[in-house]
């Protein structure tokens, strides 16, 4: 077979399997929450069913184009994601399309989605939706910062801009992951991951009890289904970015489930126990802590 | 009327000079009234099994209580009997929601926020009344300012019994509305659809003429 056909095979592969991931993920953190208030909770594959039904539901409304295309924006950015991380090293074909300098287009991806959603939601002129998405950017923004800025420590301590390459390095053993080399900065990113996985302390943009759940009050049937089909590849996408990044990547599938699920739940864990952040004090919190971390990082490199 | 003036159609300049007609009714509402789903009582095949079978086991409650009959669904998601573990979710929005429970006694005023919500759900949607209230009014039978038959102006899929019903009545309520939906029966958008003149004659023979589209999606 041509061989581009066979790493875009590939590629729809792994997207199926970041996917599932995603899904078990998803359904097991309701699993948590619903013990931690003493409840059974629901069943590991409702996220599925509710999917499948969301997707047998009729769409009514008609917004405007922006309102078709916000959900699309948002799955492109999960997919796009998914396609251009190294996903086990040293694989060719679960390294799917990196090349040298992807962090950029990672970078870039991970806030597009969001403006996507902003633009789509918006053109429904619900109120709602308004007050989330303006709540949803500034916080999301202000997260933003403090994680470019431990993303520009390990790409100058690393003189790269390829993950595959940052993955490399950190190769031959436990020590030399940049959690060790670079600890300053992988704190920054795991504060800045925390804002950015809508869970409390920092889920005010999706509200449900004060709000009606933000930026997709009017997104139904279908529309919520494309949402909710995104919404477990970006999560895991972005944890495997993260695991890349500053956790010493995966050699196969099993370290990468083990890497992507402990992560996965330093969100979970930190959203069950912490109560919620008004918008105001996350950003204060962000530009504060995280952002004196984050350039020290960066100060601490031209000392070490 | 007074309270209606911002409705009506205006004409404003645009910065470049040209003369454009608002009309608010159409901006805000959509007038253009429903149709049913075609062949919705003929067999519906694998596919449309499968997908009741997922409509029945994902149920999203309109988190919107109506009547006194909603204080019972809080101790439906806490600890004691927690309803999620049936699939049974609740949203804000009734954009998300595919089930409205009418809990108790409707009035008037709710009448209206109901009819909207409703017909802003996406169907296939169901309604669940609570109570004797929404069977023949209950203790508010002649009420001036009650309902006392729900099914006159929504179709109804099931009623639960008790003033107020237990939880554990709701959840038999919730087993039988999912058997009528996996039997291919939870139709009632398309009644709604069908009937639609009827239901509007006696929602506006009740409401009166408050300035409200005719269909609101």
């Amino acid at each position: 077979m041509n061989p581009i056909i066979t790493k875009i095979l590939y590629a729809l592969l792994t997207v199926f399997i970041i996917w599932n991931i995603g899904m078990v993920l998803n359904g097991f953190t309701r699993k948590v929450y619903a013990r931690v208030n003493k409840r059974y909770g629901i069943r590991i594959y409702q996220p599925y069913i509710d999917l499948i039904k969301n997707y047998s539901l009729d769409t009514l409304v008609y917004h405007g184009v922006m309102y078709y295309l916000g959900p699309i924006f948002r799955l492109t950015s999960g997919v796009g994601m998914v396609l251009f991380i190294p996903l086990i090293y040293g694989s060719e074909i679960f390294s799917n399309f990196s090349f040298a300098g992807d962090a950029i287009l990672i970078l870039y991806f991970m806030f597009f989605g969001t403006l996507g959603m902003a633009l789509g939601s918006n053109e429904t002129g619900q109120p709602y939706s308004t007050i989330g998405v303006a709540r949803g950017l500034a916080q999301v923004t202000a997260a933003e910062v403090p994680l470019v800025l431990a993303f520009l420590s390990v790409f100058i301590q690393n003189q790269s801009l390829s993950i595959s390459e940052i993955v490399s390095v950190q190769q031959g053993g436990f020590m030399h992951w940049t959690m060790w080399t670079n600890p300053m900065a992988t704190a920054t990113a795991m504060l800045a991951y925390l804002g950015s996985m809508m869970r409390s302390p920092f889920d005010v943009v999706l509200a449900p009890q004060e709000i009606p759940i933000g930026p997709p009050t009017e997104y139904h049937g279908s529309f919520l289904a494309i949402l909710s089909t995104n919404r477990p590849i970006f999560a895991v996408a972005k944890t495997i970015l993260f695991v890349n990044m500053f956790f010493g990547g995966a050699t196969n599938w099993g370290m990468f489930i083990l890497k992507a699920t402990t992560l996965y739940m330093w969100s979970v864990v930190t959203g069950t126990i912490y109560p919620r952040f008004r918008v105001d004090q996350s950003i204060r919190f962000f530009l504060k802590v995280p952002l004196i971390m984050g350039l020290l990082s960066i100060l601490l490199l031209q000392f070490m | 009327m007074e309270k209606f003036k911002d409705f009506k159609k205006r004409t404003v300049i645009a910065p470049d000079g040209e003369k454009i007609e608002i009309d608010p009714m159409k901006d805000y509402y959509c007038d253009a009234i429903p149709t049913p789903r075609k062949d919705y009582d003929k067999i519906p095949g694998i596919l449309e099994n499968f997908k009741n079978w997922a409509r029945s086991e994902s149920l999203w409650i309109l988190a919107y209580g109506s009547g006194c009959g909603a204080i019972e669904m809080r101790p439906l998601m806490t600890p004691k009997h927690d309803a999620y573990r049936y699939g049974i979710q609740w949203r804000p929005t009734p954009r998300q929601a595919n089930l409205l429970m009418i809990s108790g006694y409707l009035s008037v005023k709710t009448l209206r926020i109901v009819v909207r919500a409703y017909e802003q759900m996406p169907s296939p949607k169901y309604v669940m009344g609570l109570g004797s209230c929404t069977i023949n009014g209950g203790m508010y039978w002649d009420s001036y300012n009650t309902i006392n038959r729900l099914d006159h102006f929504m179709p109804v899929d099931t009623y639960v019994t008790g003033c107020m019903p237990r939880p554990e009545a709701l959840i038999a309520g919730f087993d039988e509305l999912k058997k009528i939906i996996r039997a291919g029966k939870g139709v009632g958008a398309d009644k709604y659809a069908e009937n639609f003149a009827w239901y509007k004659e006696n929602q506006k023979k009740i409401l009166g003429d408050v300035g409200l589209p005719e269909y609101s999606w």
